[in-house]
């Protein structure tokens, strides 16, 4: 990335502390890769969450304790011992001969969590793993990913595990798998986030075989606490987080589009709230298009600001509404087109002949 | 409870508006009481199942019972709740290692057989809320956000002197409406729900500080859950003011065939569900399933115009007027006998997808085999050949009224009752070795039952 485009993500941010992506963050970034809003907000590391709040549209997801004591009490459970559990666990699913695992912890360097710091120290002992073959667990180790011309720090609560000059990304989730099977939404999930993992990991060694496309993914067992590993195959994850990452639009063109004196300065005054007013900034939204999907609610802070802003419009019905109505933007172009009092234009024809047919069926059983 | 594969956190449950029970469990994570809750809720549920065996008919060889029990659910996550609650409960046993009462494991083969016999396309022994309301109204927001049952009724009902949009946004507001189910609202949890769980686990049983903590408990859970169960109640009324379909008691008699058989077996056999279906099975059960969809679409689109009306946007069935019929032309059949074989033309407007060859009937003579035998596409409307077939009396020429006439509006539809037809399954006890041979009935076994439960 070049200088002018840092100043200017900088100029965006304002005088506060950038937010960090992570897994989740990226995954989702690839789930509506269109939309620039997001690309921009994220590149510039603004605080989504508290810039939807400040103009009167809070994301409404929040984390449940208990959802978060168990999972941290499940990875705990499962890392304890020397990683006992997760050594056995291994040994079955990916049928290894193991007796003695080594450990690296890279959650801190003496003392220093500076993200920089653990980073170089993460890729001297992943590398270096690499070139002596050593069975080792490497626990938290810090990656980065260049998402959009934008290096981002990938802090992943993961076990990278080294054995035979192989690496395999090991995931640990608390969502149970009952009877072999698990809800198919989060193993999704958990697919896409690994795959980031494995991708990061990729990179760093500049080497793609010496990362297994099989990630292992660690859950509980039916309605226990028991862990049960399972190979999870993610290769089509890959594929499709490569060819998203790369047709990202480039942060640089992007930001390169936006007025000069653009900014999401949440810089805070005496009081604590942002000094500048909720107007200023719903005004500086709208100089980034977004492309907003029902989805979204479940993934971005930004979602029901986005929403709003798109009342009326056919894309607020979902992605099957949009796309079957290709080309016509809002419910009134469609309905004005069922009932002739529109004229439609070339990209439309198709949609409007649908449309039309179906106002006059529909109209004629209900008249 | 969030993060808990299947811990259940309080329900409300009843058949009677002004009178729901409200059970909960004042320590989630803790086995025992997951016990006690499944326990109390079984006394609900089988009491409910019985009250549905009092009566019942003869239907060919079979005793059917007059009523079958029905589950409305709030959300489909709801019914996937059910689901997994039956399958931690089925398998339980009454002696050995965490005995349970014997109401428990039937609680659990209960809900099994509700949350297996919904996948059915048609039944209604247990039905999602928000689905149920999707299918018969379209509001102005996305499926994802139809999922949640204040915004839809909402949209469908709002209160006075809101509109329906507005009544949906409210209605995300989880201080106004609390989350149907079955996940709690994230800060309800935080600030709510774990410091009262807290005050419970902290005090000694039996003591004021306990009493306290439980009541503090029910009342902020009842809080959570009373404004859901008011919206299902208000969504059932909504319901019941629909003209029920012509082809809904059918569809019910097959719930209540289903659920006598069903009860007649634990009766017999009463072994539980097993964990996954066999080989056998499962393609059983996948015929079944297609065939009931077949049917399931077709007879709807019988009861109702719109969903007809559906299937003629989709070009799967139009609607037109005769405008020639041949009405006593006769044929040489394959066996070299002469046969009645009327052909008529239909002028449609339809956008009709269909191709020469495709069966077809028409809902006002579904006795009566119709072929499509030639198209003809003109610029505004589209002449389509069809040849009939039966449902003409016995003599030579078709008796009256059984040829549709000339000017008569018509509508033809590929979609009809019994136009899924596949090779029927070999007996499963003559599964050929191909296929594994006839397999083994499911036993449980001791692992089912000594399965860690917390």
């Amino acid at each position: 990335m070049d200088n002018d485009t840092s100043e200017r993500l900088r100029r965006l941010r304002g005088a506060v502390p950038a937010k960090r992506h992570n897994a989740r963050t990226v995954a989702a970034l690839t789930g509506n890769p269109g939309c620039a809003r997001r690309a921009v907000l994220d590149a510039a590391g603004v605080d989504k969450e508290q810039l939807a709040r400040h103009v009167g549209f809070p994301a409404k997801f929040g984390q449940s304790q208990f959802a978060i004591t168990r999972g941290n009490a499940f990875e705990a459970q499962v890392k304890a011992n020397a990683f006992a559990e997760l050594i056995r666990l291994l040994r079955e699913t990916l049928e290894l001969e193991l007796n003695e695992v080594g450990q690296t912890d890279l959650e801190e360097v003496g003392g220093n969590t500076s993200q920089e710091m653990r980073h170089i120290r993460s890729r001297q002992k992943l590398t270096g793993a690499a070139a002596d073959g050593e069975s080792t667990f490497f626990d938290h180790p810090l990656l980065t990913l260049d998402v959009g011309g934008n290096t981002v720090y990938l802090e992943p609560d993961l076990v990278a595990f080294h054995h035979n000059g192989k690496f395999h990304v090991v995931e640990i989730k608390s969502f149970a798998v009952i009877d072999d099977q698990a809800d198919g939404g989060k193993v999704a999930a958990a697919a896409t986030q690994s795959a980031v993992y494995v991708l990061a990991l990729r990179r760093l060694l500049g080497d793609d075989d010496a990362v297994s496309d099989e990630v292992v993914l660690v859950c509980p067992k039916d309605f226990s606490n028991q862990p049960v590993a399972t190979k999870v195959d993610v290769r089509k994850q890959l594929i499709v987080l490569q060819h998203q990452l790369s047709r990202l639009s480039r942060i640089e063109k992007l930001v390169g589009e936006l007025p000069p004196a653009l900014t999401f300065d949440l810089a805070a005054g005496d009081d604590g709230k942002p000094t500048r007013s909720a107007a200023a900034l719903t005004a500086a939204l709208a100089e980034v298009e977004a492309r907003y999907a029902p989805d979204c609610l479940a993934k971005c802070e930004m979602a029901f600001f986005c929403r709003k802003e798109a009342s009326g419009c056919t894309a607020t019905l979902g992605i099957n509404v949009r796309e079957e109505l290709g080309g016509v933007e809002t419910v009134a172009e469609a309905l004005g087109l069922a009932d002739g009092s529109l004229i439609a234009s070339d990209s439309q024809a198709e949609a409007a002949a649908m449309l039309r047919t179906t106002a006059e069926i529909y109209g004629s059983v209900t008249a | 409870m969030a993060g808990e594969a299947n811990a259940p956190l309080a329900a409300m449950i009843g058949s009677d508006v002004a009178h729901p029970t409200l059970l909960f469990v004042p320590q989630p994570r803790n086995r025992d009481m997951r016990f006690e809750f499944a326990a109390s809720l079984a006394e609900v549920v089988l009491d409910y199942v019985r009250s549905r065996t009092q009566r019942s008919e003869v239907l060919g060889n079979d005793v059917v019972f007059l009523e079958a029990p029905q589950l409305l659910v709030p959300n489909r996550a709801g019914a996937a709740f059910v689901r997994l609650l039956g399958r931690s409960t089925r398998f339980r046993r009454t002696t050995g290692l965490y005995p349970v009462p014997q109401r428990v494991p039937t609680l659990g083969r209960w809900l099994t057989y509700l949350a297996e016999r919904s996948e059915h396309p048609g039944s209604a022994a247990m039905l999602a809320m928000t689905e149920a309301l999707s299918m018969h109204w379209a509001s102005g927001q996305s499926a994802l956000e139809d999922a949640n049952l204040a915004a839809i009724l909402g949209w469908i009902d709002p209160p006075d002197g809101v509109t329906g949009p507005e009544a949906a946004i409210a209605a995300e507001d989880p201080l106004v409406w609390p989350p149907a189910g079955p996940s709690t609202d994230p800060s309800f949890d935080n600030e709510v729900l774990a410091p009262a769980i807290r005050a419970y686990a902290d005090s000694a049983p039996d003591s004021p500080r306990r009493m306290h903590a439980l009541q503090t408990l029910e009342r902020e859970l009842r809080g959570q859950m009373e404004p859901t169960w008011r919206l299902m109640w208000r969504a059932v009324d909504v319901l019941r003011a629909l003209p029920p379909g012509d082809t809904v008691e059918q569809r019910w008699t097959a719930d209540r065939k289903d659920f006598s058989r069903y009860h007649n077996y634990l009766v017999m056999d009463g072994r539980p569900q097993a964990r996954r279906d066999g080989a056998v099975v499962a393609a059983r059960r996948l015929q079944t399933l297609e065939r009931e969809q077949t049917l399931y679409d077709a007879t709807r689109a019988l009861d109702d115009p719109l969903v007809m009306a559906n299937f003629r946007v989709t070009g799967e069935a139009f609607e037109g007027t005769v405008v020639s019929v041949e009405r006593d032309r006769r044929v040489t059949g394959e066996k070299g006998r002469r046969i009645t074989r009327p052909l008529i033309v239909v002028s449609t407007g339809d956008p009709m997808h269909l191709a020469v060859g495709a069966a077809v009937r028409s809902p006002a003579r579904l006795g009566q085999e119709a072929t499509i035998v030639e198209i003809r596409r003109l610029a505004d409307s589209t002449l389509v050949t069809l040849e009939l077939a039966g449902g003409m009396g016995r003599r030579a020429a078709p008796a009256p009224g059984t040829v549709p006439e000339e000017k008569d509006d018509i509508t033809y539809t590929s979609a009809f009752p019994d136009a899924f037809r596949t090779p029927d399954l070999p007996p499963t006890e003559l599964t050929p070795w191909t296929h594994g041979g006839p397999p083994q009935p499911y036993v449980p076994t001791e692992d089912d039952a000594r399965e860690v439960w917390e």
